[in-house]
């Protein structure tokens, strides 16, 4: 079983994603923003950073690179694709996943370690029990979850929620626990089918304890996993 | 060839911060009248293309319809 990690100009987080899955001892390889193929990987992460230095708008020249498409055909196929902060921002730019991601409400760039919230979802890459509560860290500037009411009420509806903005015992704060605004404190949604995910907080720098914690491996082992028991 | 301006706003009841910031400050500043300022982006293209095209242009790249809405004025040859 193989990841593929993407490198756009201008992502920063690619290494440390693949030293993460390599620290779980799982493999991992980096895909050109240019390929026009995904070199068999078993399944994708587009990592963070400010693809096109942000330009337009977060993500949105990113969603064009010639990658995209065949990204875009392997999940449709099914195939598992996680978005990380920048990552997420693509994924709605693509149109993989509803909603967009707006600036901070604060004005200000965010970056702490945040306790989440699993909640019950559909979602491929991480089967934690509801209730979990996980430290991750967040490091952005446009995380503010937004959607329209009835975008929202399928979300909600559809598990697809799947991790929420919450405080260190788990429960949400009156006004919301989101350090960014984010509509409903939503930190990661999935798509119907739960092979696509976004996610505004960085899994990757929580898996090798050296970097203050280890919550984030479970982002990668489940659908590890799962891919495992589907090959038999 | 033609000269267009697009202007990209947030679609109504988006929270705006940076219009919600300077609304503030300029209350601070001692405007009382002042209601409501919303901050967009302003582009400028010049192209045979036609206004038809600009719109195709807004609608997949320049502009993300899910929060903003857009305007284009062609404003005559380049």
């Amino acid at each position: 079983m193989r990841f593929g990690v993407v490198v756009f100009p201008g992502s920063n987080c690619e290494q440390d994603v693949v030293h993460a899955i390599e620290h779980l001892g799982l493999a991992a390889e980096y895909l050109w923003h240019g390929d026009t193929d995904l070199g068999g990987v078993d399944a994708v992460v587009l990592p963070g950073g400010f693809s096109y230095g942000d330009y337009i708008r977060c993500g949105a020249v990113a969603r064009f690179s010639p990658i995209m498409a065949e990204i875009t055909r392997f999940a449709e196929r099914g195939g598992p694709v996680m978005g990380i902060c920048n990552g997420f921002q693509i994924l709605t730019e693509a149109h993989l996943l509803p909603g967009a991601l707006l600036r901070n409400t604060g004005l200000k760039f965010i970056c702490h370690a945040q306790p989440l919230r699993v909640e019950e979802s559909v979602c491929e890459w991480l089967d934690l029990p509801a209730g979990t509560v996980l430290d991750v860290p967040v490091n952005h500037n446009e995380g503010n979850y937004y959607c329209d009411a009835e975008t929202l009420a399928r979300l909600n509806d559809g598990g697809q929620v799947v991790l929420r903005y919450c405080e260190p015992d788990g429960t949400l704060a009156d006004g919301g626990s989101a350090p960014n605004g984010a509509l409903d404190d939503i930190a990661g949604i999935c798509n119907e089918r739960g092979n696509v995910f976004g996610l505004m907080p960085h899994p990757e720098r929580v898996v090798d304890p050296v970097t203050g914690g280890t919550d984030g491996g479970a982002f990668f082992t489940t659908i590890a996993r799962r891919l495992a028991e589907v090959a038999g | 060839m033609a000269r267009y301006e697009v202007f990209v706003t947030y679609k109504q009841g988006i929270f705006d911060p940076p219009g919600a910031t300077a609304e503030r400050a300029l209350r601070n500043l001692g405007y009382e009248g002042v209601e409501s300022v919303k901050i967009g982006k302003y582009i400028r293209i010049e192209t045979a293309g036609g206004i038809e095209t600009v719109r195709e242009m807004c609608e997949k790249l320049l502009a993300n319809p899910v929060i903003e809405d857009y305007r284009i004025e062609e404003v005559g040859e380049a």
